[in-house]
């Protein structure tokens, strides 16, 4: 963790908590399944995990590339500011709370609470959602979308996924409804 | 019975009645909790007599010097004074107001704080110890800041809104605030009150052990605690490997909150020092993990007896914000016209129209602020604490503020003899033991 150069590491076998969090850089590839918070902080770089990712996976990413080749647990690109977060399999609860900015892919199936509370940023599902978050709503996605979509995946090996749930924030929950009068006059 | 005499219903209560009426929310508000509670004005000190001799006032050495975080930091915190300036965000604050304490703090010896919404890089220039803060937002995150700072303080709650995070209205979010938290421009940004990656007291060990790794153990870890369930919060926050302890009290000031957070949440600075301390000191660890108390913290006194009751240093926010001039009529500014009240009882930081460009994102407004006379009114008002903290120190015939200790101190009230567990004056006795 809190690696700032342009390296490659090969981690042969699983790994614990945080793993390649707080980097700047590296293109990092996990042979086998992450712990909690894999990827956390990313500033740049690729991360890769091959096979299954526990819960917050990529939290608070602000750009870089982070690919779960299996599932993702609860919460995965939570607070997300901004890169890709690419998940091959299923994502848990609560994937994209309060995300930000950024675009999370996922080839299987989504959890319940999807992209609860959002600001903004894209999610693109292929596979079912059990149930959208609070301030969650579903969009059409355009050809151009579809096209980088595709061909992330591609650069995944992933070629068998061809359409996708988009989901974006609903914007509802930006303002509060009511101000008090020097609020109001602020303004 | 005359009419209007309602201690119950008072004119106050109806007026807030009246505003939530049309409202239809809870009220937003800044300044701090409005609540009479016991606090520091209930102790006093029981300097020297015939049993002991004073220092010279002006004349014998009394330190002031304060190590932070020694339990496992490879360079701890060195401050010149036990009193340093609290996290308030660049965002809530404005940028000349973040500049001057960042300044200030440098000029006396001590360390300022980033708050929530990442680093400014002018309060990292002006500022020669910066306590970096990670939060559950972590709006401006960056780990290239995080070695570029000498503490790193993980927020679990503040006082004036503990178990929610923090707020900042649409009217602050703009320009580089907005990008600085990538957030969308207007906002009304309520932050997220549980932190991404990690849950509880055993996930924190680890979080504090990320950051180690990261800072390659150079730096401490403190770990800042809303008081409300003191006790326990302390003793989870020790055992996770915090090297110091922030317990920020229900009188903590802020730039927006709730305010029936403000008001009806967490516990008085003086039992949570006191709380603080004996839960440190039943796992062994008083004195290793360093203490340091906020909220409420208006002078040297307050600062003296807080170290008193057993913290190790003292963090202000409201009042070195009032050292640069918050709630003080200046030449181009008129709060009865710009904010609706005079000067003195404004409380209006979270709408950005503050009247002397301290809580403003406004540039006309942030330019009534000159940093490098606001740096100076704030060192100014440091150096008179601590000059008030050594002169009652001295009094007690003590030569070092970290010797003050719970015996120099006597109740003024049954409560505040409670609640500090010293004795009520005219008595020997501990009330409530």
């Amino acid at each position: 963790m809190g690696i700032f150069e342009n390296c490659s590491i090969r981690f042969a076998g699983s790994v614990g908590y945080y793993a390649a969090s707080l980097l700047d850089g590296p293109e990092v590839v996990i042979e086998g399944n992450a712990g909690w918070a894999v990827g956390d902080n990313l500033m740049n770089g690729k991360i890769s995990v091959t096979r299954d990712a526990g819960a917050s996976a990529g939290s608070t990413m602000r750009g870089g590339e982070l690919f779960i080749g299996g599932n993702a647990g609860a919460r995965a690109g939570i607070s997300m500011k901004g890169g890709s977060l690419v998940i091959g399999g299923n994502a848990g609860f609560l994937t994209g709370f309060m995300m930000q900015k950024g675009r999370i892919i996922i080839c299987g199936d989504a959890g319940e609470a999807l992209g609860d509370s959002m600001y903004e940023g894209t999610i693109y599902v292929a596979g079912n959602i059990a149930s959208l978050g609070a301030d969650a709503t579903v969009e059409p996605m355009s050809e151009d979308e579809l096209i980088d979509v595709l061909a992330i995946l591609e650069s995944k090996g992933i070629t068998d996924k061809r359409s996708f749930t988009k989901v974006v924030s609903a914007k509802r929950f930006y303002n509060y409804d009511s101000l008090e009068r020097l609020e109001k006059s602020a303004l | 019975m005359v009419m209007g005499s309602s201690q119950i219903w008072s004119p106050w209560i109806m007026d807030d009645i009246h505003a939530k009426a049309e409202l239809g929310r809870y009220r937003i508000r800044g300044f701090s909790s409005f609540q009479k509670v016991t606090h520091f004005d209930d102790l006093t000190f029981l300097s020297t007599g015939l049993t002991r001799f004073p220092l010279e006032g002006y004349k014998e050495r009394c330190n002031t010097r304060t190590v932070i975080g020694a339990r496992n930091a490879e360079n701890p915190l060195i401050l010149e004074t036990p009193i340093y300036i609290s996290g308030m965000s660049y965002g809530a604050l404005s940028a000349n107001a973040k500049v001057a304490l960042g300044k200030a703090a440098a000029m006396v010896g001590s360390a300022s704080c980033t708050g929530d919404g990442g680093m400014l890089p002018g309060e990292r220039a002006a500022s020669d110890k910066l306590i970096y803060q990670v939060l559950p937002s972590r709006y401006g995150f960056n780990p290239h800041h995080l070695l570029d700072a000498q503490a790193i303080e993980i927020v679990v709650g503040q006082g004036a809104k503990p178990g929610t995070g923090g707020m900042l209205m649409g009217v602050k979010v703009q320009d580089d605030v907005a990008e600085m938290r990538d957030l969308p421009l207007g906002i009304d940004q309520r932050s997220p009150a549980r932190h991404p990656d990690w849950l509880g007291p055993d996930d924190l060990a680890i979080k504090i052990e990320q950051l180690r790794e990261a800072t390659d153990w150079q730096v401490p870890v403190h770990v800042k605690l809303g008081a409300c369930r003191v006790d326990d919060d302390v003793k989870l926050a020790a055992k996770a490997g915090a090297d110091a302890i922030v317990i920020d009290s229900m009188l903590a000031g802020t730039g927006a909150s709730a305010e029936v957070l403000l008001e009806h949440s967490g516990i008085p600075t003086v039992p949570a020092i006191v709380m603080a301390r004996e839960a440190l000191r039943e796992l062994g660890l008083y004195g290793k993990v360093s203490l340091i108390a906020s909220g409420g913290i208006r002078s040297g006194a307050d600062a003296a007896k807080a170290l008193a009751l057993g913290a190790d240093a003292v963090a202000i926010g409201l009042g070195a914000l009032i050292a640069l001039n918050c709630n003080k009529e200046i030449p181009e500014s008129n709060f009865q016209e710009e904010v609706g009240v005079p000067a003195g009882y404004c409380r209006f930081c979270h709408t950005g129209k503050c009247p002397v460009g301290i809580a403003t994102q406004d540039p006309l407004l942030m330019a009534r602020l000159d940093p490098d006379e606001g740096a100076e009114r704030v060192a100014n008002f440091i150096n008179s604490m601590t000059m008030e903290m050594t002169l009652l120190t001295r009094s007690l015939g003590k030569g070092d503020v970290h010797s003050l200790e719970p015996e120099d101190l006597a109740a003024l009230t049954l409560e505040a003899s409670a609640m500090a567990r010293v004795p009520l004056v005219g008595t020997n006795k501990v009330f409530g033991e």
